[in-house]
């Protein structure tokens, strides 16, 4: 395996007493897609948002393109990052979120060419040509104009991947992105990111209750549940073979509903 | 006592002047009120307790202490610590801060309607926090509360005869001069009050013209997804 790109180093994260993630330890390799499934309350959706910075870890280490997240090196240990140092290393990253998070005041073309153009410091051009080409690729062309309210669930989730693509992040998160949306519009919603995965190479850890996306797509399932990493593997292997008692539980239960 | 058209047309420039005072010493107040509010509600959202703990006091003592004392404080209180202030600059100073406690009651229901998901995309894409509030949060908090914020247009020109009380010749400091000079006071008073209607129905206006225009990209940003 390359140099890890992402790894989670005994990683705990607790709300009080509840343990949502117990020491959890794990390598993504840089150009891996990694999904991860597992129950509601897994602790899968915070091991997203603890990467995001989004929630604070109680414990352990974190490392994201060789450098320390929380931490920064300083006379031959570490000490806890500042914000600087964070915002640095959180570049690296970017997310797409269940509720797609769109800023509802802004057209499609300027969710995606406002961060950009204020934060990577891109001309008003510039922005506006990486945010147009993006919106195409995600077959959002002809709705460059378009105010959130004015777009369909499927179409909203394409522009919030736009967005996150547009700071060319090394490494993309998304968070159950579609869990929000009706049934017929998972199918556009998960091609762009299937695309994404196949044609890009795209770095991507995928949280997901869609395990058709994980058998076709993954590189590595990594299977949750209670603040622990279960069961890992290759697709094929996760879905046709598990091991643990717990995994093939779960898979059942997702995979026959009803049944 | 019988209603006098020609004193009425005699004392009408007189009063229109002072108008103009009541209208500058508002509408500077206004403006002071409108961004001392937001900087106060951002202040009081802090999660630094040394800040939001006494912007909050602050907010809290000044609502619940009349306007009037504040205004004699800032008049008569301030020069006897070196602090002169001419009536005009402390009377639009005590209406642009006892109002923008008020205001910043207003902005903070705004910031607050505002989800989390909002905060945590504009996080995701890096915006510093000084960006995430002026390019992401204050345009959507805002415009919902701007007819809030214009109820306090109106109610600032009625509060403002207070600064008669600090020698500012304002309306109703200029009516009650006009009235002392010729024992007259049915006719300066009644044109204070139809002064002050014209101007609270012209603010009203202006503030319904402001709601349209916010509005027309606003509404745009409510609408029922299109499923």
């Amino acid at each position: 395996m390359a140099e890890p790109i992402v790894q989670f180093q005994s990683v705990t994260k607790r709300f009080g007493e509840l343990v949502v993630l117990d020491a959890l330890d794990l390598d993504v390799a840089p150009n891996e897609q990694l999904v991860i499934i597992g129950p509601s309350g897994s602790g899968k959706s915070t091991l997203l948002r603890l990467l995001m910075t989004l929630e604070r870890p109680n414990d352990g280490y974190i490392k994201v393109a060789g450098d320390y997240l929380y931490h920064m090196p300083r006379n031959g240990g570490l000490v806890p990052a500042d914000v600087r140092h964070i915002r640095k290393v959180r570049a690296n990253i970017g997310m797409v979120f269940q509720q797609f998070n769109l800023f509802p005041h802004m057209t499609a073309l300027r969710n995606v060419s406002e961060a950009p153009r204020l934060v990577l410091g891109l001309s008003k051009e510039e922005a506006r040509a990486r945010a147009v080409e993006l919106l195409e690729t995600v077959g959002l062309g002809d709705k460059l104009e378009s105010y959130p309210a004015q777009l369909s669930g499927g179409q909203q989730q394409r522009v919030a991947i736009a967005r996150a693509l547009a700071m060319r992040p090394r490494i993309l998160l998304f968070d159950e992105v579609t869990s929000a949306l009706d049934p017929e519009l998972v199918g556009e919603v998960l091609g762009v990111m299937k695309r994404l995965a196949t044609e890009e190479d795209q770095t991507m850890l995928v949280v997901t209750h869609e395990m058709g996306f994980a058998r076709d797509v993954a590189d590595r399932v990594c299977f949750f549940d209670g603040g622990r990493i279960v069961e890992q593997g290759p697709p094929a292997q996760i879905f046709s073979e598990p091991r643990e008692a717990r995994t093939r539980e779960f898979l059942r239960a997702v995979l026959e509903p009803g049944g | 006592m019988h209603f006098d058209w020609a004193f009425t047309l005699q004392i009408l420039p007189l009063l229109a002047r002072a108008a103009l005072t009541t209208i500058e010493a508002t509408v500077i107040g206004y403006a002071f009120a409108l961004v001392a509010g937001l900087l106060l509600a951002l202040l009081r959202r802090s999660r630094r307790r040394w800040i939001s703990w006494p912007v909050g006091l602050f907010i809290e003592f000044i609502r619940s202490t009349p306007l009037l004392v504040q205004l004699y404080f800032l008049f008569f209180v301030f020069p006897d610590y070196g602090i002169v202030l001419s009536g005009m600059v402390a009377g639009v100073l005590g209406l642009g801060i006892h109002y923008s406690t008020y205001t910043s009651e207003v902005y903070r229901a705004g910031l607050e309607s505002i989800p989390r998901g909002q905060w945590e995309a504009a996080t995701a894409l890096g915006f510093s926090p000084l960006r995430v509030y002026t390019n992401v949060i204050i345009p959507q908090a805002v415009p919902p509360v701007v007819p809030a914020l214009g109820n306090y247009l109106v109610g600032m020109f009625k509060d403002s005869p207070l600064l008669s009380a600090i020698a500012v010749v304002e309306l109703m400091q200029r009516a009650k001069i006009i009235g002392s000079e010729t024992f007259r006071y049915l006719e300066p008073v009644t044109l204070v009050g139809l002064f002050f209607i014209g101007l609270s129905l012209i603010a009203a206006y202006l503030i319904r013209r402001a709601e349209w225009r916010l509005s027309l990209a606003y509404r745009i940003t409510r609408q029922n997804p299109t499923k």
